[in-house]
């Protein structure tokens, strides 16, 4: 099967800077994909080569198969990007620029998916508004809207909850959700990182212009073998525990230990210095301590 | 609708919203022009000797509105666009270059006829207006709303910030347009200016539009056309050069 997106050996210089030093990366068809990376790891430069407002200095990328360069109307037309930026035209509104954005893509009769679009994102109420006048979160929603309005079969949503609020996030990551049920690829990059764990089946981490992991969800979080213990004790942490401590809860400590076995002995150590356990918690690691691990290896 | 058809509607939509600002305004400007000029200048130039001076202004207002607000309308629309970073809503999807000129272009064209029709309408009144070669007016019209419906592009393109697109503005367009024979024929000028004004594409805009409403020009409106048509064929493949390369739009 055609791969969803397919980019090799893609480089991209800004000056004497590598945005991107040679990537090569596949999304299946269907998948919900994550793409992750501190600030200036060359996730945007790499959507925005995909999406054709970057031009790679050498290298090759699709959407569907359908190369960006030499074959850009059907790649821009099975794609939709969610930009990071937060965008507007000021002259029209919402429905207006749904309408517009719509027509650029060349697809006719399009009211309903266009309406029911609004529903989805809750911005029927606003329809009739001037883009000028929304709220922050409400103009997220409609550049969700415009990258979804020519129902594209690959949606690539950058930072799309940056200072959104829950509401909004729980609305859009369903409908987000049953998009990709339908068979829509989806491309996600987001700060957030438990939401790219709850909804991402495979994810890529960039650094530096590089990708320096890419496997299942499943597979990323199976590569942190240790656990943490989140204590809150009457009295001081044992100095024998100390060189454990991971980091401070907000009333406690976080222990970071290598395995189950450890959990006994350290609760002994505990308990010999005298001092008593008000609460304890044993905590799987997620996918920040494995994008920390990852980050700090490679 | 097309990826070009939207892309031109939007382009009208946006000057049409605000309107009393892209065509209330350009033609009060013009109206001011020929009540101060013809009042004070009337019964001091002759320039054509079947024309009266205030007839004679009109064609040289109207063309000078229209040329103006054809490059407002596309140099306005890429830099501000550019500014705001709303212009990934139309790199974004599967526009060709073409496209993406011709609709820009065509709505400054429409924007420049709309003002010019408008500034006609208003200086009618004064009259003394004839409309020998309404033909030649048209392409005189379209040719010249083209020109600077592409030149605006090539500004837009370019410019990184609102100053540049307004020296584009202030520097260039606004003295070829009043050096071009907008309130006077090149016939009155010295010699030296005389033939300088030949080296103004805009000149030849203006005379061969005023041509088409009493049937005299300075020069033959075939060649003045020529020296339009060829001089539109520049800036178009200038601008579509831009546009290929992706310049200032696509890094």
């Amino acid at each position: 099967m055609t791969a969803a997106i397919e980019i090799r050996d893609v480089r991209k210089r800004f000056g004497t800077v590598d945005a991107l030093a040679g990537i090569d990366l596949e999304v299946r068809q269907g998948e919900f994909f994550g793409l992750l990376g501190p600030n200036g790891a060359g996730k945007t430069t790499l959507i925005s080569v995909l999406a054709g407002l970057v031009r790679a200095d050498s290298g090759s990328a699709s959407v569907l198969g359908h190369d960006v360069r030499t074959d850009y109307r059907a790649a821009r037309r099975s794609l939709g990007v969610v930009p990071q930026e937060l965008v507007f035209d000021p002259f029209f509104t919402v429905r207006e620029t749904l309408r517009i954005q719509s027509g650029y893509f060349g697809v006719r009769g399009n009211e309903a998916w266009i309406e029911e679009v609004m529903q989805r994102l809750d911005l029927v109420s606003k329809a009739d508004s001037n883009m000028r006048s929304l709220s922050g979160g409400m103009k997220r929603r409609v550049l969700v809207a415009q990258a979804l309005v020519h129902k594209p079969p690959v949606i690539v949503l950058d930072e799309p909850t940056a200072g959104v609020d829950v509401g909004l996030r729980q609305g859009l990551w369903q409908f987000i959700r049953e998009l990709n049920r339908d068979g829509h690829t989806i491309v996600l990059t987001t700060h957030y990182l438990e939401e790219a764990e709850l909804l991402c089946q495979r994810i890529a981490m960039l650094k530096q212009g590089r990708v320096v992991a890419l496997d299942s969800t499943s597979n990323l979080l199976k590569r942190v073998h240790h656990l943490f213990l989140r204590l809150r004790l009457a009295g001081e942490l044992p100095g024998e525990l100390r060189a454990l401590e991971h980091g401070s809860a907000a009333a406690g400590h976080v222990l970071r230990l290598k395995g189950y076995d450890d959990v006994e002995q350290t609760l002994a150590v505990i308990r010999k210095s005298g001092c008593r356990i008000e609460e304890m918690e044993l905590v799987q690691p997620d996918l920040e301590d494995v994008f920390v691990e990852v980050m700090q290896r490679s | 609708m097309s990826g070009f058809s939207t892309l031109l509607y939007k382009e009208v939509l946006r000057f049409w919203k605000v309107g009393a600002q892209t065509i209330g305004a350009p033609v009060l400007t013009a109206l001011l022009y020929l009540l101060i000029f013809s009042h004070v200048l009337e019964n001091r130039v002759r320039v054509y000797d079947a024309v009266p001076y205030a007839a004679f202004l009109v064609p040289g207002l109207v063309m000078m509105s229209l040329l103006q607000n054809a490059f407002a309308n596309s140099s306005s629309s890429l830099i501000q666009s550019k500014i705001t970073g709303n212009i990934i809503f139309v790199l974004l999807p599967p526009l060709s270059y073409l496209e993406f000129f011709a609709a820009y272009v065509l709505a400054a064209v429409i924007r420049g006829m709309v003002v010019g029709a408008a500034v006609l309408a208003v200086t009618l009144p004064f009259g003394g207006i004839v409309f020998l070669h309404p033909l030649w007016i048209l392409a005189f019209a379209f040719a010249g709303s083209a020109v600077l419906g592409a030149l605006g592009m090539v500004a837009g393109i370019w410019a990184e910030k609102i100053d540049q697109v307004a020296a584009f503005q202030n520097f260039l367009i606004m003295p070829l347009t009043f050096l071009s024979g907008v309130f006077y024929s090149i016939h009155s000028l010295p010699a030296f200016w005389q033939g300088l004004s030949h080296f103004n594409p805009f000149f030849y805009m203006i005379d061969g539009f005023r041509y088409g409403f009493f049937g005299v020009s300075d020069v033959d409106p075939v060649r003045s056309f020529a020296v339009v048509a060829a001089f539109l064929a520049l800036v178009t493949a200038l601008a579509l050069e831009l546009l290929r390369r992706g310049y200032k739009l696509r890094h």
